[in-house]
């Protein structure tokens, strides 16, 4: 993806968190929210503009300045501050063309609900786990969502809008020590600092490890395990609604969600 | 006659001109970055770097260094007498003959050079360097003729105006190569600067025997970390660059050059010297850099090195192993600059290639590079009952496993040393999970940030346990803790340990008796020198004794000691992986096979792992420690030599502590 003229007046907020590496538990720049910024510096790296609603001194969010960023824009709250309102409040104001998040964060609550949440404060539409932004034209943008097993459906949507970024995306660029130890941190104060009181209430402590089902390889041939690892899921029972009255659309999705048990 | 004022008229001018030519070279230095040098003794120590460090080098090749001692010492007696004779006029029948003498030493010494570029090694570069010993004969003969009839073997009007205006022509074109030239950039550009950076040389430890092989540590707080433009080095890399005489001992030695990467160190030197001058290389007549045309390449003092000049992926091709360096007459340092220029790419761009930037990111979140859970450091050795620091505070040796604990087959070194320590009942502790990568790795691939923060890290682990001694089996971090983990101690701490390796360590406990070894009994064995353990810290004995104690002949390969060839697993090049016609694996193998050997004794995991990775048939590759493993007789208590005491088995009073 060459940055072109086309973009050169799109604006993008890449939202940043302070990732948590799987291993060390040692923070680190996390892998969607680089590849958000990776996405940004792609399409538009004029105006984007790279955003977190936290501590402006962790240190991990240097990382994602020495992906070649002049500042990062950080809204300074309290630990247990939740970032929704924060952020709804200051996107609000600034009105990008695009919001990318991760799809879920690394640390804290982790429950991958910022880009709905954003998306219902903000009025805009919400993408999940895109893994391109091909091209912008005419004010709606046509985009690649990935899918399980490789597989990738091409979306338009009009701007402004809020997507998550899949793992699927292109890689991040390298960190660089150098600019990431230069870059500015504006910090301000945020607007709105509004106490998690969920989180609080949460006690955290590490996941205890739950046995596996051993992996059978049933596959004889390498054809045979390609095929396993490529295959559609054959998940049957589905139904494909499309061109029919919406109201009959709602009533097959009430039907089955009365059929599994999820209302009463 | 005419030549009578014509000579100190040409010889005033040619001086003249000279002088110019050096001060122009001397400012193209100074855009250099200051580095503080000891201006008058490094110049008082000048003559006997050149005459014995320099010597001692040059002399590996008697034909050049006899060839170099009789031209240069010919050309500079000359000049002086010239200076006398023909320019101050002095009258003296001995000084002429002195001149004359001195003539036809320097005229002996061009036809050896001479008769060497007639028909030159690919590694020599052409061009102006074939014309150097034409010059240096017609300055001899020239010369020589001229001073006949001072020295009053000739009448006074010998030979008419015809003979003065030949001698006229060949004395321009004598002193307009070895004065003009000297100063104006021509081959013999290599005196003046050459001295100059013997005299002002960034390692002087290096001289008198001495060694220093350390990285130079990055300030961190810099504007700009590393080297993006010719000015960025200091001052005297840039000097050193201008003393290289295309002599390409550095390019026959180089493993990459070798194995068609794209790297020539002569060519990467005198790339270097492009830019700090400016122009183009169309100009260089050696051996390009394997796969890139000669004469595309531009530079200049401020412009970027790797936009233009040098491509990226020639500084990523080096190993780091030194064969360069401990090859170069002049004593350039080649891996200082390559290293320098990479820490630009890796802490200012982020481009480090292929893997690295997947390393480094590994290296910061778990100080291991494969990405492994840093608790887990200690899991191979869940069967070896080892003392850790934080339980015992205290021991005589603190073994520094080093990165091999997480991967399988160093894992079997690793047991086998420890098999070795248990059985010399030497008293050895562990970091455990404190210990972390030595930043090696780091360091090569330019990310001196990372590595200054491992080695503050460790640093700290080891600073809270007492320890006289520590050994490891890997030669990289052998070189980080003893050779550059002292620029990081915290203000006025130093570090009060010694550093060896494994094979040191193990060839001092047999030398005491501390373990009974039986004979080898196998067939022929080489020993593979690891670069990091030979010629960054020279240490090629022991591992030879060693083996020999084992009963082990060493077949020796041809490129073995100081000139042994790198296995192609340093400097981050496996990572980096810039692609070549061959690999420097598979060359060293083919040279293990030339020996005949059916086993290569190696002594770093590095090693191990580059060399097991050649597909077999193959001669089998074996740890040092593996052998003595092998051969250790068990069961028998050693005797110590020094006393006959039988040593009891986990007595307090052991063994090893005698010897240490």
């Amino acid at each position: 993806m060459q940055p072109d003229k086309q973009n050169a007046n799109l604006r993008i907020a890449a939202l940043v968190s302070v990732g948590k590496h799987p291993g060390s538990g040692r923070a680190r720049r996390a892998e969607q929210d680089a590849r958000a910024v990776e996405m940004g510096l792609a399409m538009a790296p004029q105006g984007l503009e790279v955003l977190h609603a936290g501590d402006p001194h962790a240190e991990a969010l240097r990382a994602y300045a020495g992906m070649g960023l002049k500042k990062l824009r950080i809204l300074q709250q309290g630990e247990n501050a939740d970032a929704v309102p924060a952020l709804s409040q200051y996107l609000s104001e600034t009105k990008p063309d695009i919001v990318l998040t991760g799809v879920r964060a690394e640390s804290g609550e982790s429950s991958g609900m910022m880009a709905y949440l954003l998306g219902e404060k903000l009025g805009m539409p919400v993408v999940t786990r895109i893994a391109e932004i091909v091209s912008i034209d005419n004010g709606q943008a046509n985009l690649l969502q990935a899918l399980p097993r490789g597989q990738r459906r091409a979306l338009r949507v009009p701007l402004p809008f809020v997507a998550s970024v899949d793992m699927a995306a292109a890689t991040p660029r390298q960190s660089a020590f150098g600019p990431a130890s230069r870059a500015e941190m504006e910090a301000k104060a945020a607007d709105v600092e509004v106490l998690d009181e969920v989180q609080a209430s949460w006690s955290e402590a590490p996941a205890r490890k739950r046995p596996k089902r051993l992996k059978v390889v049933k596959a004889k041939t390498a054809a045979d395990r390609f095929k396993a690892a490529t295959a559609k899921s054959s998940g049957d029972g589905g139904k494909v609604l499309r061109d029919k009255p919406a109201s009959e659309m709602a009533q097959a999705v009430f039907d089955l969600l009365l059929e599994e048990g999820v209302i009463r | 006659m005419i030549l009578d004022w014509l000579l100190p008229v040409l010889i005033s001018v040619a001086l003249l001109l000279a002088v110019a030519g050096m001060l122009k070279r001397i400012s193209l230095w100074r855009a250099g970055q200051p580095e503080k040098v000891s201006f008058f003794s490094g110049l008082m120590a000048m003559p006997r770097r050149y005459l014995v460090d320099l010597h001692h080098v040059v002399e590996r090749d008697k034909y050049m260094s006899k060839t170099h001692v009789a031209t240069a010492g010919g050309f500079v007696l000359s000049m002086v007498l010239i200076l006398a004779v023909h320019l101050f006029g002095v009258e003296n029948r001995w000084v002429n003959y002195a001149l004359l003498g001195a003539l036809v030493l320097m005229f002996v010494g061009a036809l050896f050079v001479f008769k060497r570029r007639l028909n030159p090694p690919s590694r020599l570069s052409k061009g102006p360097w074939m014309r150097l010993p034409k010059s240096l004969l017609m300055f001899a003969v020239s010369f020589f003729i001229a001073t006949l009839p001072a020295a009053g073997i000739l009448p006074e009007n010998f030979g008419g105006w015809v003979l003065a205006a030949v001698l006229a022509a060949g004395i321009v074109w004598g002193m307009g190569e070895l004065l003009f030239g000297m100063g104006w950039g021509g081959p013999m550009k290599h005196a003046f600067a050459g001295s100059l950076h013997l005299a002002f040389h960034r390692r002087p430890e290096r001289f008198g025997g001495g060694r220093s092989t350390g990285l130079k540590p990055v300030d961190l707080t810099a504007a700009k970390l590393g080297v993006e433009k010719p000015t960025d080095f200091k001052w005297n890399q840039l000097l050193g660059f201008d003393a290289c005489v295309q002599c390409g001992k550095c390019e026959a030695m180089c493993p990459a050059f070798a194995a068609g990467q794209p790297l020539n160190p002569k060519k990467l030197i005198q790339d270097m010297v492009v830019g700090l001058a400016g122009g183009s290389d169309a100009k260089f007549a050696g051996s390009p850099y394997p796969g890139i045309e000669v004469g595309k390449a531009e530079g200049g003092p401020n412009k970027t090195i790797t936009e233009g000049l040098v491509s990226p992926d020639t500084l990523w091709s080096c190993t780091t192993c030194r064969a360069c360096v401990e090859e170069c007459p002049m004593m350039i340092e080649h891996v200082d600059a390559i290293v320098d220029m990479r820490r630009f790419l890796t802490l200012e761009k982020g481009s480090t290639p292929n893997k690295g930037a997947e390393v480094l990111d590994n290296l910061i979140a778990t100080d291991n590079p494969n990405g492994f859970n840093p608790g887990s450091r200690m899991n191979w050795a869940a069967d070896q009952n080892l003392r850790v620091m934080k339980d015992v505070k205290e021991a005589e040796v603190l073994f520094w496993v080093s990165d091999g604990a997480f991967d399988m087959r160093s894992q079997r070194i690793l047991r086998a040393f420890v098999k070795v320590l248990k059985a010399a009942n030497v008293d050895f502790a562990v970091l455990g999970d404190e210990e972390r990568d030595s930043g090696d790795v780091a360091r090569r691939l330019g990310d001196d940030a990372t590595f200054q923060s491992l080695a503050k890290r460790n640093i700290a682990a080891m600073s809270q346990y007492k320890f006289q001694r520590i050994v490891t089996t890997d030669p990289h971090a052998f070189h980080c803790l003893k050779n550059e983990y002292a620029d990081f101690y915290p203000e006025g701490q130093k570090p009060d340990y010694e550093v060896l390796h494994h094979t040191t360590f193990i060839n001092e406990l047999v030398k005491a008796g501390a373990l009974s070894l039986e004979e080898f009994k196998g067939g022929t064995v080489t020993y593979h020198d690891p670069c990091y353990l030979g010629r960054y810290n020279g240490e090629y004995d022991s591992p030879r004794e060693l083996l020999n104690e084992l009963g082990i002949e060493v077949a020796e390969m041809e490129r073995s000691g100081f000139r042994s060839r790198c296995c192609g697993g340093g400097g981050g090049a496996p990572i980096t992986d810039i692609p070549g016609e061959r690999r420097i694996a598979d060359m060293r193998m083919a040279e293990i096979k030339e020996t005949g050997a059916e086993l290569v004794a190696v002594g770093c995991q590095q090693c191990t792992a580059m060399l097991e990775g050649v597909v077999e048939p193959r001669a089998e590759v074996k740890d040092i420690a593996e052998l003595v493993a092998d051969a250790l007789i068990e069961g028998d208590a050693p005797v110590s030599k020094k006393n006959g005491k039988q040593a009891k088995p986990n007595a307090d009073k052991r063994v090893a502590e005698e010897i240490l």
